[in-house]
């Protein structure tokens, strides 16, 4: 399994103000998978998606990436794990406004230690893959929705993860450049075997997905291959 | 690739004008306000800083150069037998009232000094010589009080005390801290303006002979005159600088405003960098997401504010000298001597990035979710 999550609870306040943001979740992801995490707002989905993350901490409970237990894990040696392990792609995108498109994707190779050189062939690489292999000395701001979130992926692809997080990938885009998205990323799941979990609230999505987990309340409320109908 | 911090800066010109506007005016005003307080202090003391005398001889608990009390001159041939003595001249000081061609009343810093020996004389002189003082009536003023005394030129004839003047001479920078302007003339003329005794001083300036030790004479000075003070040169302008600016409180408001400087220059820059650095926020976000280390986001935050103090300091220390510059024509002067530079681009650089390490706390404690809102 690349992500096994174990009776993680995640609580905020004390006492009677208690609030259970997760409780109690159980979940494994394989290899290869395509999961969509889907259910209301405030259920919890994107609070899984962050400690899935290793990005929040769980108050209780145990979070393995890759066969690997990061509850546990010091401040300082949690960066190495996303870094190592996982990317991500955000709704808004998140691109740095003050680098090219190139150098977005540069800048998460270079927190890998691959600078120079290799740093540009391998970003050069990663465009060509997403497609947008013209627009690399681009600014983000010139550029529509669709290849934005396709920089994201792009950056998200360069420390080559076995994981992938997406949170609500399609939210800010048309239906058509959406599901070019989710196409682009069943692909990435496919043919390299990486995990892919997204939160998305979009029904049109879910024909993409390997399995489809829903929350609610912080449960999970159900879970299986349905899809939806496309 | 440029680093991030540096494209951060840049790419935002106006957050960057912004960022810099508010650096540059903490440099400015921080620095205008020290170089007015060390202006105030070298005005008090420049006289005695510039006296070319190594020991002062003063009336006893004078404490400073405008209020001594004048003694019997038998102290000054005294004096001059000491063992290590190599000159001894008299100087007297007071204030005085100056009459202008056009009627009105000024006052003044009135001093007498033995014309030879150069001890106590007027120095930076742009017209005339130290000797015309020897001349009827002579007497030497400064150029940057010429308005202020009703002069235009050389000849020109005043009333000191209601007794004849004429300007032989001038000089450039001798400032007072008071209003009153320095006006320099013999010892025996200034006795008469002051109607003081022709055998009494008000000071001694001693010169020591080469390899006398100061200590010894001092001491020697101290067992043979009575019912006075020997001071080092630096002791007595220490003394004199310190009464006008704190004994009167005169000085104190100024080093005050010199002290809000810095307190607003730092408050204006904290704010400034944490503004900046709260504008990023949400791409420190997603680096820590993407695997940064506290330390790479420490890096990148510390390293905009240290190129933001950088420009900020040059622009400000750049406006600062110009302002300083044109000040030496006024008779209030800004010095911005070298360490005070120094030390100002240290105070930017620290306060820089004090204010950044406190924007950094907010980054390492980022809320996540922040990171996936749309």
């Amino acid at each position: 399994m690349m992500i096994e999550v174990c009776g993680v609870t995640k609580s905020y306040g004390a006492g009677d103000a208690t609030v259970h943001a997760l409780n109690r979740v159980d979940l494994s992801v394989s290899a290869g998978e395509m999961l969509f995490l889907m259910g209301p707002s405030g259920s919890g989905k994107t609070t899984l998606l962050s400690i899935m993350g290793c990005i929040l901490r769980p108050t209780s409970g145990a979070v393995r990436i890759a066969g690997q237990e990061v509850t546990g894990l010091s401040e300082r040696q949690l960066p190495r794990i996303r870094l190592e392990q996982i990317g991500f792609i955000f709704q808004g995108f998140n691109l740095f406004p003050a680098l090219t498109v190139r150098e977005n994707i540069e800048l998460a190779l270079n927190l890998k230690g691959i600078r120079g050189n290799e740093s540009r062939r391998r970003s050069e690489v990663l465009l060509e893959r997403v497609g947008l292999r013209d627009k690399a000395g681009q600014w983000p701001t010139n550029l529509s929705g669709g290849q934005k979130q396709r920089v994201a992926i792009a950056r998200a692809l360069a420390g080559e993860p076995g994981i992938i997080l997406a949170d609500e990938p399609t939210a800010a885009l048309d239906g058509t450049t959406g599901r070019a998205i989710l196409d682009l990323l069943r692909e990435l799941a496919h043919e390299k075997g990486r995990t892919i979990v997204v939160v998305t609230h979009d029904n049109r999505a879910l024909p993409y997905a390997d399995r489809i987990v829903t929350i609610e309340d912080g449960q999970i409320s159900g879970q299986g291959p349905e899809k939806g109908d496309g | 690739m440029a680093s991030l911090a540096w494209r951060n800066l840049f790419h935002d010109r106006v957050r960057l004008v912004v960022t810099l506007v508010g650096i540059v005016f903490s440099v400015v005003l921080t620095s205008i306000q020290m170089g007015l307080f060390l202006g105030f202090v070298r005005a008090t003391s420049d006289l005695i800083d510039r006296s070319g005398a190594d020991l002062w001889v003063a009336s006893s608990g004078v404490v400073n150069l405008e209020n001594g009390i004048p003694f019997s001159e038998r102290k000054f041939y005294q004096a001059q037998g000491i063992a290590g003595v190599a000159d001894v001249r008299r100087l007297t000081i007071n204030f005085a009232t100056w009459k202008k061609p056009s009627g009105s009343d000024e006052s003044i810093l009135l001093i007498g000094v033995e014309v030879e020996g150069g001890m106590g004389t007027p120095w930076n002189l742009v017209e005339g010589r130290i000797e015309d003082l020897h001349q009827p009536d002579a007497v030497i003023v400064d150029e940057l009080y010429k308005s202020k005394l009703g002069v235009t030129g050389i000849g020109q004839t005043v009333e000191i005390m209601g007794r004849r003047a004429r300007v032989v001479g001038f000089t450039r920078g001798i400032r007072t801290f008071t209003t009153s302007p320095a006006v320099f003339t013999t010892l025996d003329r200034a006795r008469r303006y002051f109607g003081l005794p022709a055998d009494q001083a008000i000071f001694l300036l001693v010169r020591l002979s080469n390899g006398a030790d100061i200590e010894v004479v001092r001491q020697a000075l101290k067992e043979r005159l009575t019912f006075v003070e020997v001071l080092r040169t630096t002791e007595f302008a220490r003394r004199q600088a310190f009464y006008w600016m704190f004994e009167t409180g005169a000085g104190v408001s100024v080093l005050i405003a010199a002290l809000l400087g810095l307190i607003v220059g730092v408050v204006v820059v904290a704010q400034t960098i944490y503004a900046s650095t709260m504008d990023h926020l949400r791409e420190y976000g997603t680096l820590k997401a993407m695997g940064a280390s506290n330390g790479y986001l420490y890096g990148v935050i510390i390293r905009q504010s240290v190129i933001s103090a950088v420009i900020g300091y040059s622009i400000g220390i750049a406006i600062s000298l110009a302002v300083a510059t044109t000040s030496q024509k006024t008779t209030t002067a800004i010095i911005l001597p070298g360490w005070i530079l120094g030390t100002l681009f240290l105070v930017t650089l620290l306060m820089c990035m004090l204010a950044s390490v406190v924007s950094i706390n907010k980054v390492t404690r980022l809320d996540p979710a922040m990171v996936f809102k749309g």
